[in-house]
């Protein structure tokens, strides 16, 4: 099967959280609690067991192209929904103890609820903050991918959702193309600061999830350089041998002193 | 929708959202857009994708604001002077569309020596009568016309707004004089570049808050936008029609794309953004109390004659498309009556029943309150919060001796009487409260068949998806089964006071073991019949005056042309416009007055913007909708002598549902207050009125100011702020659909104000902190969202802080909180009776407000107390 992605474009996202909501019915994850947070027009605050689509508002002192906006000082107002990277190298999959985390067929990393023994070692692993245990059933979960309707043919409920087509899904070499274009797109309109966020570089590989951004990666949340952290795996196993050799003399050679 | 009808003849979105598409420019105001119609606002999204400026003019910076190329602030309720702004930047720099203007509207009519203008009269139009608070509008006809007979426009009814979409009463106003050079100075077009002479771009600034430069690049923008080559669209919502000015907002729209050229054209036009499903539905076939379905009046005790004749004399125009008002009203009589009616009982003309007064929301819920009405079905609505001054509206309920809630849930107008405010505030006792609840359970639209008609006129078929649960059922099961049963009593007691009900056809077959009426026979009714075979029409041309055919509601005539055809239910678009997708109202025209898409001479203005035009060797209107116009008159058509109806229209007559089948950028009659749009304040406003300083608010408008429901002074130092109340996409309306469930709730979840970051300076207030907000009728309780989003603009030299207020909130639902409609005063704008609920003010402060009974010491307080 081909390995699928979404492309999730701001500069069209209107904000109205139908990504959201779509995931939710569809998934039927329950409510992620009733607090009010202040932070703009967002109540759901990040990505989580029960949130696995999520509108960030980011209020910014910064211009927005050629947008007359501000009265005195620029202004904009960009909305962005978040979502599991699916990444190529996966730091919750790789620190699973259980094989509960797998990799599908279409690319995508897959949590299975029936065999996750909710250990949480995937939460602390994955470089996006975006995996986490549901207190209630006290096992991991995140984004399927809509696992269950791409088997089916049908495109995952948040990029069907999306009337501006924010989020865009399809062969993830396509959308890498798109993604390009689009930044070349929005350059060309005066948005200098556009472009792709898809960490291909470091040890995460690339996304199966990628965003085209106005600015830097910190101002999403994003990890400007995020890393898998099974690539220390080596270096700390070579330190603890280290340390447990050097012990070891140490030990000995009480006995002979 | 009288704004739009005594423009341009009908009450409906002149255009189709896909059609943003093809504007060059789109100027979204008095609305937000991307937040209350998001699927709609997809094209504006890949309008602007393709190069459209998008420009948005709103007091907040919304998130239609973020996705506009342009964005401007506005002070709450300026909206005439800063449209007013525009029609001056037109006339002034000569950027009229003038063969257009000449051709298609009445620029070139001449106006009585009678009239005076409001610049002339300090703020009131000749005919105002001091007195009685209304307008006698002679004096608004055209010269020639005023004189003839019968032709004088009455406004005497206090409640005809809506009637034949806004066209007032029947007027000969064809044969007129006319100035087609435009220069007599008495013609419309002098008039009016004489009435907005003052509204320059320096006055927009000043008492809009919208700096010149700004106005200047939108005005530039818009403009430019506009022409044989290129259009401009103008979209608006519940932001211009809320205001104690309302449809003369969108009549000053109207001017200005009149005078651009930009009606009937691919790309322009006005879009009102209705905001539920089947709003325009409700309007067509109304839930309105002063028409009939088709926007056929209502006939009034003592005003309207007690004979069919007379009241279709009065009605019916000797020229345009209302010259067949008869078949109209005749045919929804006989569908309403059958074989009961006949041409001796004139059809069953007086079985229909009389308008006596002001039975608008806004007017019962006040008889309410003072124990006049007994009671009261509540189906699809939630006035307990969702009502202008909903304290008023809950002790109002509280008077009634029986109350029928039909609904999804047990919402706060059927719990009222035991966990309102009022009942909390020792107000409302339970124990006193005589009213009788039945609360009923309804079946949710997935539930049963049926039909939307949507923002774009289109009627939209939806089939049911599972039974309701339980005891739910539609609420066409209701009404049929309730009728069905008021009939069967009514059969015992023949009295003349149940003739009407005895004679009332009630005959559709019941289906399925719910015994579920059908909804495609009551379709069918609608699209009208003959009546000897119950063959079905194909469109309201083929209805007629003589009792042969009946008709549900003739403006939805063709939707239904053959038993297996329902046009409704057609699911296969063919083009950008949706031909092949659902009905449009009339005829499945998708652009209305698309006559105007085509020279004078019949060809299209422009390769570009073509969209229909004269085939000359076919001799009809042909293009790419179904034209809006008699298909063979040719564009030199030329009325012979004494003609009558559409005949009497020349072939290059665009707007043929007005007597003279022009756009009307003056309108002679239909509307209450006034024939040209004219800057009033607010009826609460912190600053007088720039124009005239002795007419501070619409003179027409209905204040009904009483202890329960009183007004701040303009200004007033104990109210310094002004406000507005708005929905947010996460929740719908008063929030009964959306507080219930928990994947709306939790996205939304508190009652917030948004203030901007001076204001909550000046009042030491915190991000995320509560506040108190008050008016003179209500308080309640925020939280504060402190937003860059929100400005406070400089107006005369003042700073004026705006906050705003949405009102999904209420005392029941997984999220409860106070209601912002508990601050809003019940008002009447003249013509359709809407409240004020856009610009009034307000205090704020810090902290929580007192609870329980002590809520009402704390506001009565600072009322009396300062």
């Amino acid at each position: 099967m081909p390995i699928s992605a979404f492309l999730t474009d701001p500069s069209v996202c209107i904000g109205c959280k139908a990504c959201e909501v779509a995931c939710k019915e569809w998934n039927q994850i329950p409510d992620d609690g009733f607090e009010w947070y202040g932070q703009s027009y967002d109540n759901t605050h990040a990505l989580g067991a029960s949130t696995w689509r999520h509108v960030l508002f980011l209020e910014q002192k910064q211009p927005m192209g050629s947008q007359l906006a501000g009265t005195d000082e620029p202004f904009r107002w960009q909305f962005l929904s978040d979502v599991c990277k699916h990444c190529a190298n996966a730091g919750c999959l790789e620190a699973c103890p259980t094989g509960a985390i797998v990799r599908t067929e279409i690319g995508s990393v897959y949590v299975q609820p029936d065999v996750c023994n909710g250990c949480g070692y995937c939460i602390v692993s994955c470089p996006f903050g975006v995996i986490d245990r549901r207190s209630t059933e006290g096992l991991a979960f995140k984004c399927t991918f809509c696992y269950d309707r791409q088997a089916a043919g049908l495109m995952p409920a948040c990029a069907k959702a999306c009337p501006t087509q924010s989020i865009q899904f399809g062969e993830i070499n396509d959308l890498r193309q798109r993604a390009k274009t689009r930044v070349e797109q929005l350059q060309q309109r005066g948005y200098e600061d556009a472009q792709v966020y898809d960490p291909q570089q470091t040890s995460v590989g690339g996304i199966h999830a990628f965003f085209v951004i106005l600015g830097k990666p910190e101002e999403y949340n994003f990890p400007p350089a995020p890393q898998v952290p099974t690539i220390h795996l080596k270096t700390a196993w070579t330190y603890a041998l280290a340390s447990a050799a050097a012990l070891l003399l140490v030990v000995c050679g009480a006995f002979f002193l | 929708m009288p704004g739009l009808g005594t423009s341009f003849g009908r009450g409906g979105a002149t255009t189709a959202p896909s059609d943003l598409l093809n504007s060059d420019a789109i100027l979204i105001m008095g609305s937000n857009m991307a937040e209350n119609h998001p699927v709609g606002f997809q094209w504006v999204v890949e309008a602007r994708e393709r190069g459209t400026q998008v420009i948005h003019v709103d007091p907040r910076f919304s998130r239609t604001s973020a996705m506009a190329n342009i964005w401007a602030p506005l002070r709450s309720g300026s909206d005439i002077l800063f449209l007013g702004g525009l029609i001056h930047y037109v006339l002034e720099n000569g950027k009229d569309f003038r063969e257009y203007v000449i051709h298609y509207t009445n620029a070139s009519f001449i106006l009585p020596e009678d009239f005076k203008d409001t610049e002339d009269l300090g703020g009131v139009f000749s005919g105002w009568d001091a007195k009685n608070k209304k307008y006698d509008a002679s004096s608004w006809l055209y010269e020639g016309c005023a004189e003839g007979g019968k032709a004088v426009a009455r406004h005497n009814a206090p409640h005809s707004g809506h009637c034949k979409y806004g066209a007032g009463t029947a007027a000969d106003l064809i044969d007129c004089k006319r100035d087609l050079t435009l220069d007599h100075p008495r013609c419309v077009y002098q008039v009016l570049k004489r009435h907005f002479a003052r509204y320059t771009p320096e006055l927009v600034e000043r008492f809009c808050g919208v700096s010149q430069e700004r106005f200047l690049k939108i005005a530039d923008t818009f403009c430019s936008a506009s022409g044989p080559e290129k259009t401009g669209a103008i979209c608006y919502a519940l932001g211009w029609t809320q205001q104690s000015k309302g449809p003369q907002i969108i009549r000053a729209a109207a001017i200005l794309q009149l005078l651009l050229g930009n009606m009937g054209r691919p790309g322009g036009g006005i879009l009102a953004l209705r905001g539920h499903a089947s709003i325009q539905g409700s309007t067509d076939i109304p839930t309105l109390y002063d028409i009939l379905p088709g926007y056929l009046p209502m006939p009034n005790l003592g005003l309207d004659s007690q004979s069919l004749a007379d009241y279709v004399a009065k009605h019916r125009d000797k020229t345009g498309w209302w010259w067949n008002f008869d078949k109209y009203i005749v045919s929804l009589l006989k569908a309403y009556y059958g074989e009961a009616g006949s041409r001796e009982n004139e059809w069953g003309f007086n079985w229909l029943p009389r308008v006596i007064g002001d039975h608008s929301h806004q007017g019962y819920f006040l008889e309410m309150l003072d124990g006049k009405i007994e009671g009261l079905f509540v189906m699809g609505q939630n006035p307990a919060v969702a009502g202008p001054n909903s304290r008023v509206e809950r002790k109002a309920l509280a008077k009634l001796k029986w109350l029928v809630v039909r609904d999804l849930v047990e919402l706060e107008t059927a719990s009222f009487w035991q966990d309102s405010p009022e009942v909390e505030r020792g107000e409302l006792k339970p124990e006193e409260i005589g009213t009788e609840v039945f609360l009923l359970p309804a079946a949710g639209h997935a539930e049963k068949d049926g039909c939307f008609t949507n923002t774009q006129r289109l009627l939209q078929w939806h089939q049911k998806a599972v039974d309701p649960p339980g005891d739910a059922r539609s609420e066409t099961w209701f009404m049929y089964h309730l009728g069905r049963r008021l009939k069967e009593k009514a059969k015992q007691d023949p009295r003349p006071r149940n003739a009407g009900l005895n004679a009332l056809t009630w005959d559709y077959s019941l289906e399925g073991k719910l015994q579920e009426p059908s909804v495609e026979e009551i379709l069918q009714e609608i699209n009208g019949y003959t009546v000897a075979d119950r063959r079905l029409v194909s469109g309201f041309g083929e209805l007629k005056a003589d009792g042969s055919t009946a008709c549900g509601c003739w403006i939805y005539s063709g939707v239904f042309p053959r038993p297996d055809e329902n046009r409704a239910n057609q699911r296969c678009s063919r083009d950008l416009l949706g031909h092949g997708w659902g009905f449009a109202w009339p005829a499945d025209r998708r652009i209305l007055y698309n006559r105007a898409s085509a020279r004078p001479d019949g060809r299209p203005w422009s390769e570009r913007k073509k969209l229909v035009w004269w085939d000359e060797n076919k001799k009809e209107w042909t293009g790419l909708d179904v034209p809006d116009f008699t298909r063979t008159k040719a564009p030199d058509y030329q009325p012979p002598n004494n003609a009558c109806g559409d005949d009497a229209l020349a072939g290059d007559k665009p707007f043929i549902l007005h007597p003279d089948g022009t756009g009307w950028i003056w309108a002679p009659k239909g509307l209450a207050d006034g024939p040209l749009p004219t800057h009033y304040e607010s009826l609460e406003s912190p600053v007088c009125n720039p124009l005239y300083p002795g007419q501070q608010s619409n003179p027409a408008a209905l204040k009904e100011e009483r202890s329960e429901n009183q007004y701040a002074s303009s200004p007033d130092e104990r109210f310094p702020y002004v406000m507005s109340t708005y929905r947010l996409t996460e929740h719908h309306t008063s929030g009964a659909m959306s507080r219930m469930l928990p994947h709306l709730a939790e996205l939304q979840p508190e009652f917030f104000c948004e203030i901007s970051p001076e204001l909550a300076a000046e009042r030491g207030v915190e991000n995320g902190g509560w506040v108190t907000i008050m008016t003179p009728r209500g308080i309640v309780e925020a939280r504060a969202l402190v937003t860059p989003r929100m400005w406070p603009l400089l107006i005369n030299g003042k700073m004026v802080h705006q906050i705003g207020v949405p009102y999904h909130w209420g005392y029941r639902g997984l999220v409860k909180g106070d209601s912002a409609n508990d601050l809003v005063a019940i008002s009447e704008e003249p013509n359709v009776r809407i409240m004020e609920a856009k610009g009034i003010l307000c205090n704020l402060s810090p902290g929580r407000r007192a609870q329980g009974k002590a809520a009402l010491d704390e506001l009565n307080f600072f009322l009396g107390g300062s």
